[in-house]
């Protein structure tokens, strides 16, 4: 099992995202999904503004563990990211 | 069954006003005549494009809601418009189940707003989650 959030110090292996024990560097703080707190059932690749939150400035999808967003609302957002790239609302990548 | 479907696609920038609305038209009556009903069709107008297509930093973006009895009219439309040389971009997005989604979450969450009468203040303190038992967050 995964024991990430019990044992720090597990040597910084590739562990799965699950950031819970704080190592010395950073503490990662409690973030809650955007999304779920307002439940929002569809997101909508048209509605580029509001993606464009979860995006970065060079135009990478910005991780979830930085977001805050939970995983089910990840996978729209990124499918959504994508899509709204084809059709060129967003970039693909940015120059800074 | 009936498939929804969203189809965006971008038309060139530089064409006179009325020559992308019969381009648009044009299309629309190829949608209803390979067997879609056009549920609606909004103009979003011009704007500017994330990245050089074609050329083009400027696009005029229209779409399309669609519903169709088979998959077929959607590959119609997209030969179509890949063929058509105004357009620069397509992209067409099923939209059914995601419609079933949402209506689905809708009425759960209604139901449960009408099985408990939540604006009346209840006497004793009620967890928020009451009805369906919450596991305790073990990970």
């Amino acid at each position: 099992m995964n024991d990430g959030k019990r044992t720090p110090g597990s040597g910084g292996s590739a562990s799965r995202g699950s950031s819970g024990g704080p190592k010395k560097p950073f503490l990662r703080r409690r973030k809650v999904c955007k999304f779920c707190v307002e439940r929002v059932d569809k997101i909508d690749y048209k509605d580029y503004r509001m993606l464009q939150q979860f995006v970065a400035e060079r135009g990478k999808i910005v991780p979830r563990r930085i977001s805050g967003t939970c995983t089910q609302h990840q996978r729209r957002l990124t499918r959504a990211i994508k899509q709204a790239r084809q059709i060129a609302l967003l970039p693909f990548a940015a120059e800074l | 069954m009936n498939r929804t479907y969203e189809l965006v696609f971008i038309v060139r920038p530089d064409l006179v006003d009325d020559e992308a609305d019969k381009l648009v038209t044009g299309l629309e009556t190829a949608a209803t005549g390979s067997g879609a009903t056009l549920r609606k069709t909004e103009r979003l107008g011009r704007r500017r494009l994330a990245y050089r297509v074609r050329g083009f930093r400027e696009g005029n973006y229209v779409l399309f809601d669609l519903e169709t009895q088979g998959p077929e009219p959607i590959g119609e439309l997209q030969r179509r418009l890949r063929i058509s040389e105004p357009v620069i971009k397509f992209l067409a997005v099923r939209t059914d189940e995601l419609e079933k989604r949402v209506e689905k979450n809708r009425r759960h969450r209604e139901a449960r707003l009408a099985r408990r009468p939540a604006p009346a203040a209840p006497p004793a303190p009620e967890s928020v989650a009451g009805e369906h038992a919450e596991p305790p967050a073990a990970v």
